[in-house]
């Protein structure tokens, strides 16, 4: 032969005598040579109408792992199958390494019990019952953020200023840049589209009009909303995701500080006051944007800035405002508590990121669709 | 020394994860100024008794009382006054991440107390001094080593001079060195000043060395299976599985 022991190929043969399946494994089992196996020895034992099978593995030189795993499917075949299996001339090695393994463990019926589906009724069932628990966690939450609200509105003395100020800056100053870009472009894109249709009828100048309530009243207050949400929602998710994995939040607690006021009710405090400033000023920079467009179809600026502020009424002007406070509360209260639900583990905290700014956008929305709803009826 | 008073009482305490049994109405008592060791093996709910006696997880059945004020009722400012009884060094430290350690240190005497800032400042380095951080109180917490991490922990839990210090796994990540520097210190504390310590770990070496008393926890009943002293319990406890766990043997019958 004239080949070494150890690096003979594997070879997988079967014949049937007297009813009888004899499948001889002989050569190195290793992964590489198990992986070409494996489909020879199934289609060996798919022949059918065996009475026993005999797996001869007097041929094998060297087995790891997964040579044991294919010497159990054989086994789990034949149990399956219901025929008597015999494993035979194994060297003591081998025999050894199988014997890790006992074969009643891995069997299809014995995997099977452990990982059962649930039937469809019971899923139902536990996804309401987690829905419901959700729901009463967060009107949980929110109890105790209103009890901590109220308590640093007694004792103002309480609260952590320079926490608030350091968020505050985060979450607003350092937000200008973006909020910024967005509101201008979107003024700009909305005088532009504007302008195109409006020429048709030589009504350009209605276009200062329409930037100026589409932006104060709608625009806005939603850019800046979800930019804080992307931003900032996630970054208080983050930090108090990671408080909570590293214990700080429990030590917190067993300090006697309540996370509600120490964590929850600063950040809360800095972007409800924050988020309206940040739509003032996007506001501001669409008009800005919407300018952009108009001189440079010839209208002066002074004729373009006029009719915007003279289309903007005030009510519509505290409308967006009212709603831009309101997206604030909403950010901040799904940042905070997807913080502190933060399970376990590393990729916790990026869960709670992500719930958060989900969560917040889609809570956004469905506001905006509210207050949309509201102010119909009231007529502002 | 003689340790008569009782300090802390654990009263048929049951706690469970849903379903799933954790720790089965669990009794014993902690006496005043003693080291006392919760020990096991690997996941018999040695840190879940911890945070049960700490008042962060709520028992599913019995009680715990510090003194006399129940951990698990206590509201209020009852349990404002109970939690400044007893400081906690978390198994990561749990120091906050935004400040530095001098300013972790300060931190609980700056909500509990009224002294003015110089003063809280020199208690904080005094603190620190007594852990062996007196140089690192301007450093952040990430930029100091693990065995550093716990001990300004330990600094940051005697802040407001507790009774008890509760430690969960005060060794575990540690050289054999620096483990070794923290159970001095834990001694030394307990000598000096008196106050009793309540350490959860499964280190041998520092068992024997700290470990006024034990309790073992079994994994399997759920109960206690052990209380004593460590050298008693690995030359004659009847069960032999305690005796081979404090002898570090694997047992046959495994």
């Amino acid at each position: 032969m004239g080949m070494k022991s150890g690096t003979s190929k594997a070879v997988a043969r079967g014949e049937v005598v007297d009813g009888r399946l004899v499948l001889s494994l002989s050569g190195r089992l290793d992964a590489d040579a198990v992986s070409d196996l494996w489909p020879d020895v199934s289609r060996l034992l798919e022949t059918g109408g065996e009475e026993s099978i005999l797996l001869d593995g007097s041929g094998i030189e060297y087995c790891d792992g997964s040579g044991a795993a294919l010497l159990v499917f054989v086994e789990r075949v034949a149990h399956r199958l219901d025929v008597p299996f015999e494993l035979a001339g194994l060297s003591e090695e081998v025999a050894g390494l199988v014997a890790l393994f006992p074969v009643e463990k891995f069997r299809e019926d014995a995997l099977c019990a452990r990982s059962k589906p649930d039937w469809f009724v019971a899923m139902i069932g536990k996804e309401t019952v987690g829905f419901l628990r959700n729901l009463v966690e967060q009107v949980a939450f929110l109890g105790e953020l209103l009890v901590g609200l109220f308590r640093t509105l007694l004792h103002p003395a309480s609260l952590r200023w320079r926490d608030l100020l350091g968020i505050a800056e985060a979450a607003g100053v350092k937000a200008l840049p973006i909020v910024a870009l967005l509101g201008c472009l979107i003024g700009l894109i909305m005088a532009f589209q504007g302008a195109v249709l409006m020429k048709q009828f030589g009504a350009e100048i209605f276009v200062a009009d329409f930037v100026g309530i589409s932006v104060v009243r709608e625009l806005g207050p939603l850019i800046t909303a979800i930019i804080v949400a992307g931003r900032t929602g996630s970054a208080f998710a983050a930090e108090i995701g990671t408080m909570k994995v590293n214990e700080e939040v429990d030590a917190l607690t067993t300090m006697g500080l309540d996370p509600m006021r120490f964590l929850v009710v600063p950040r809360m405090l800095a972007a409800t006051v924050m988020t309206p400033m940040l739509t003032l000023f996007a506001n501001l920079c669409g008009i800005l944007g919407g300018a952009v467009i108009m001189m440079g179809m010839g209208f002066p600026l002074v004729t373009y800035l006029s009719r915007a502020f003279a289309a903007v009424s005030m009510t519509s002007y505290l409308a967006g405002l009212v709603k831009s406070v309101v997206f604030g509360v909403l950010v901040a209260g799904a940042g905070c508590m997807s913080g502190l639900r933060t399970g376990e583990g590393a990729s916790a905290v990026g869960d709670s990121a992500t719930r958060a700014v989900v969560d917040s956008i889609v809570l956004i929305v469905f506001t905006d669709g509210l207050f949309a709803v509201i102010f119909y009826y009231l007529g502002i | 020394m003689e340790y008569d008073d009782v300090i802390i009482r654990v009263e048929e305490m049951t706690a469970r994860y849903g379903e799933r049994l954790v720790l089965d109405a669990l009794s014993f008592e902690v006496r005043r100024g003693e080291i006392f060791v919760i020990l096991g093996g690997s996941g018999c709910g040695k840190s879940t008794l911890l945070k049960h006696m700490i008042g962060l997880y709520r028992p599913y059945s019995g009680d715990v009382k510090i003194g006399d004020v129940s951990v698990v009722h206590a509201e209020g400012e009852e349990r404002d006054r109970l939690i400044r009884r007893f400081g906690v060094m978390y198994q990561s430290g749990a120091l906050f991440g935004s400040m530095n350690l001098l300013e972790n240190v300060c931190l609980p005497l700056e909500e509990f107390s009224d002294l003015p800032r110089p003063a809280r400042e020199l208690i904080a380095r005094m603190k620190l001094g007594l852990v062996g951080l007196a140089d690192f109180t301007r450093h952040m917490p990430s930029e100091i080593s693990g065995g550093m991490k716990k001990r300004a922990a330990i600094a940051r839990a005697m802040a407001l001079d507790p009774e008890i210090l509760f430690l969960d796994e005060p060794s575990a990540g540690l050289d054999p060195v620096t483990a070794d520097e923290l159970d001095d210190l834990i001694i030394r504390l307990s000598r000096s000043l008196g106050i009793t310590f309540v350490v959860v770990t499964h280190e041998l070496p520092s068992i024997y060395k700290i470990a006024d008393r034990v309790i073992m926890l079994d994994a399997r009943t759920k109960k206690m299976i052990a209380e004593g002293d460590p050298a008693t319990l690995r030359d004659s406890h009847p069960d032999e599985w305690v005796r081979n766990f404090f002898n570090r043997k694997a047992s046959a019958s495994e």
